[in-house]
């Protein structure tokens, strides 16, 4: 097993990943390198890979080719190592409906290894807007106070590798702009983050890159049936965001 | 991750189990009330002869024990399946292993406290002498239950994500529960007949053999069977 610090690798090296669901190739040779800072915006259509390649990189998923790093550890072999530098929101929020908000948080510390630190949980639900509601049973919560409490979750144990699904789904204009400011905070902290998303002008203002997935395969810049969408968005990002699609494919 | 930070996380899946089951009383309520109907239609079936009911007593009990875990352990999982908490408990970093022996825990308390019900309901309807055999009972039914709740716990998790997996976990439960339900109920009937034969102490080491083995092996194998 390969030992690394971490300090000089990429958050993210995917090499060749390919993954098959019993005879259907979803990703069909995958590469994919994210250097810490940096925010990939990973787009494609619905049932393309961009799940299935994130839940490879969470290590939720073993790839049925290729091999793939985070800060210099091993998906397959170092599974545990890669978890602790981990971090995912993705479509369901992965909470207990009868527990409270507050029991979600301490029990996701203690599954951390940490101590469940009554004050640190109340600021990560202040954080998410959700400090007057933590008292109360998750089977109460709307779908939007649902993600904002996975994302608390995150915001207690921020991670090096931020694993976004559909992030902006369920989320009002507020919650958007927290899940962006996350994104801003781990990548300052030297992280990373890769979103999988349709709605990329959400994820514009918080994206260096923008890839997507076709056919199983990955290419630079945003698909081209998006371009349109994204000149109606308008301004500085948008513009930036066309350049970056007209790079083409690799 | 050290092993003292594993037993805690196994812990803290336990309590959130139980917690859960606490709160709703879902699952206690409806395996308790299909425990006790088995074992009212099972008294049915055997007809009015208090001999012919003592004598069935031990077997209808255990097979009582084990219908009714089979609803518990499917829902243990479900719980986890329910908004994709299954997927986040796994990319938790740590032993995956902790999560067998947390739902082992939350699964061996949850299966005991029906047992407290359950075994004095069975002394009633089967009149059964239940203070007799003292504490080697209590020894008998522990040990049972812990290899019952190991093997169920290890299928159960294998069988989660099938599309049939109600149909799936008996099946592949009940057939390695042979020697065990072979060795709780023998063990059960020598000691409710004061172990005039001397059998109890052979079918009770059965047992331990049965719990050490396959606590050990489902351990193991357990990271195998949780991924996808």
């Amino acid at each position: 097993m390969q030992t690394s610090t971490g300090a000089a690798d990429p958050a993210a090296d995917l090499q060749g990943i390919a993954r098959r669901f019993g005879r259907r190739w979803v990703l069909r040779g995958v590469s994919l390198r994210v250097e810490p800072g940096e925010t990939v915006a990973l787009m494609g259509r619905n049932g393309s890979g961009k799940t299935t390649l994130l839940r490879i990189v969470s290590t939720a998923l073993s790839p049925t080719r290729g091999a793939g790093r985070v800060f210099g550890h091993d998906l397959r072999r170092a599974g545990a190592r890669v978890r602790e530098l981990v971090g995912v929101l993705g479509h369901a929020a992965g909470l207990y409906e009868d527990l409270t908000g507050v029991e979600n948080l301490k029990f996701a510390l203690r599954m951390c290894g940490r101590r469940p630190d009554r004050a640190a949980i109340e600021d990560a639900l202040a954080e998410v807007g959700l400090a007057d509601a933590g008292d109360e049973r998750v089977r109460t919560y709307s779908a939007g106070m649902r993600r904002r409490l996975a994302l608390a979750r995150l915001v207690l144990r921020p991670p090096r590798l931020l694993l976004l699904d559909e992030p902006y789904a369920a989320f009002d204009v507020d919650g958007i702009r927290k899940v962006n400011d996350f994104v801003r905070q781990v990548t300052a902290a030297g992280g990373a983050a890769i979103i999988s998303t349709h709605d990329l002008e959400r994820a514009l203002p918080v994206a260096d890159r923008v890839v997507h997935i076709l056919d199983g395969q990955l290419y630079e810049g945003a698909p081209a049936d998006l371009d349109l969408r994204i000149e109606r968005a308008g301004g500085d990002v948008a513009e930036e965001a066309v350049h970056s699609a007209a790079g083409g494919a690799r | 991750m050290s092993v003292a930070s594993e037993l805690a996380r196994a812990r803290a899946i336990a309590w959130k189990d139980l917690t859960a089951e606490r709160r709703t009383k879902a699952n206690f309520n409806a395996v308790l009330f299909f425990a006790a109907l088995v074992l009212l239609l099972f008294g049915f079936a055997l007809g009015p002869d208090n001999d012919a009911l003592r004598g069935a007593a031990a077997g209808v009990l255990w097979l009582t024990v084990l219908f009714g875990g089979v609803l518990s352990f499917n829902r243990s999982y479900e719980m986890e399946l329910e908004g994709g908490a299954l997927e986040a408990l796994l990319l938790y970093p740590g032993d995956r292993r902790a999560l067998f022996l947390g739902k082992l825990l939350a699964n061996l308390a949850f299966l005991l406290l029906v047992e407290l019900v359950l075994v004095p309901l069975a002394a009633v309807l089967y009149d059964l002498p239940l203070f007799r055999p003292g504490p080697g009972l209590f020894g008998v039914i522990i040990l049972g239950t812990l290899g019952f709740v190991t093997l169920g716990t290890f299928y159960a998790a294998m069988a989660s994500r099938a599309r049939a997996r109600e149909v799936l976990l008996p099946l592949l439960l009940f057939p390695m529960l042979v020697p065990l339900l072979l060795a709780a109920v023998e063990a059960t009937k020598a000691l409710l007949a004061r172990d005039l034969m001397g059998d109890a102490g052979s079918w009770i080491r059965l047992l331990v053999v049965f719990d050490v083995i396959f606590l050990v092996a489902s351990f193991f194998a357990f990271e195998y069977v949780i991924e996808e």
